[in-house]
């Protein structure tokens, strides 16, 4: 179990790396926002389960996957919000800056 | 394994900073508002390592809850003023 939970925590660290890279390297903040909510949620899901998989069956295991649940419901809706108010405040995308 | 632990938060801690630069640099107000997300999304993650450290899952978990809340709560505020505002 313990092999398991430190494999999924090194995995999400990856992840989070990953995201990283793309907040930093990414031109406009509409492709910044894929950075955040997609490959961020799954780099927290799968820290989370890991240490929910180190907890060992209980209670513990529970409220991790509720903040898991929480997160995984939490950061689209941001995200989605955010770039909402970006594009009716007339924030153009680097693809049609270009032409 | 609290060796192990202490690499996972440092690597945390390093992402933050990562994402502390597109705060402070970005354009526009939205690109520090989906850093700011960011950052929260990480310190929750930062939250829970440290109480599997600490051995009081029970107590920093609650504590995890309550800020992934408080930064949805702030998200949709910001969001909301900068889209009846208008132009940043």
């Amino acid at each position: 179990m313990v092999v398991i939970a430190i494999a999924l925590i090194l995995v999400g660290l990856f992840f989070l790396v990953v995201a990283a890279v793309g907040m930093v390297r990414l031109p406009d903040v509409f492709t910044r926002s894929h950075a955040v909510s997609l490959t961020d949620s799954l780099g927290a899901f799968c820290v989370l389960v890991g240490l929910s998989l180190y907890q060992g069956f209980g209670i513990n295991m529970l409220k991790i996957l509720v903040v898991l649940a929480l997160l995984f419901l939490l950061n689209p809706v941001i995200a989605h919000a955010t770039i909402r108010a970006a594009y009716r405040a007339g924030v153009k995308p680097q693809a049609e800056e270009d032409q | 394994m609290t060796t192990f632990f202490l690499f996972v938060l440092i690597m945390l801690s390093i992402l933050i900073l990562v994402y502390l630069y597109r705060v402070i640099q970005g354009p526009t107000v939205f690109d520090r508002v989906l850093g700011l997300n960011g950052i929260s999304t990480k310190s929750i993650i930062l939250v829970v390592v440290i109480g599997t450290v600490y051995g009081r899952e029970e107590m920093f978990v609650d504590i995890s809850t309550g800020y992934a809340l408080l930064n949805l709560v702030g998200a949709f505020a910001i969001a909301k003023f900068l889209e009846q505002r208008g132009t940043p």
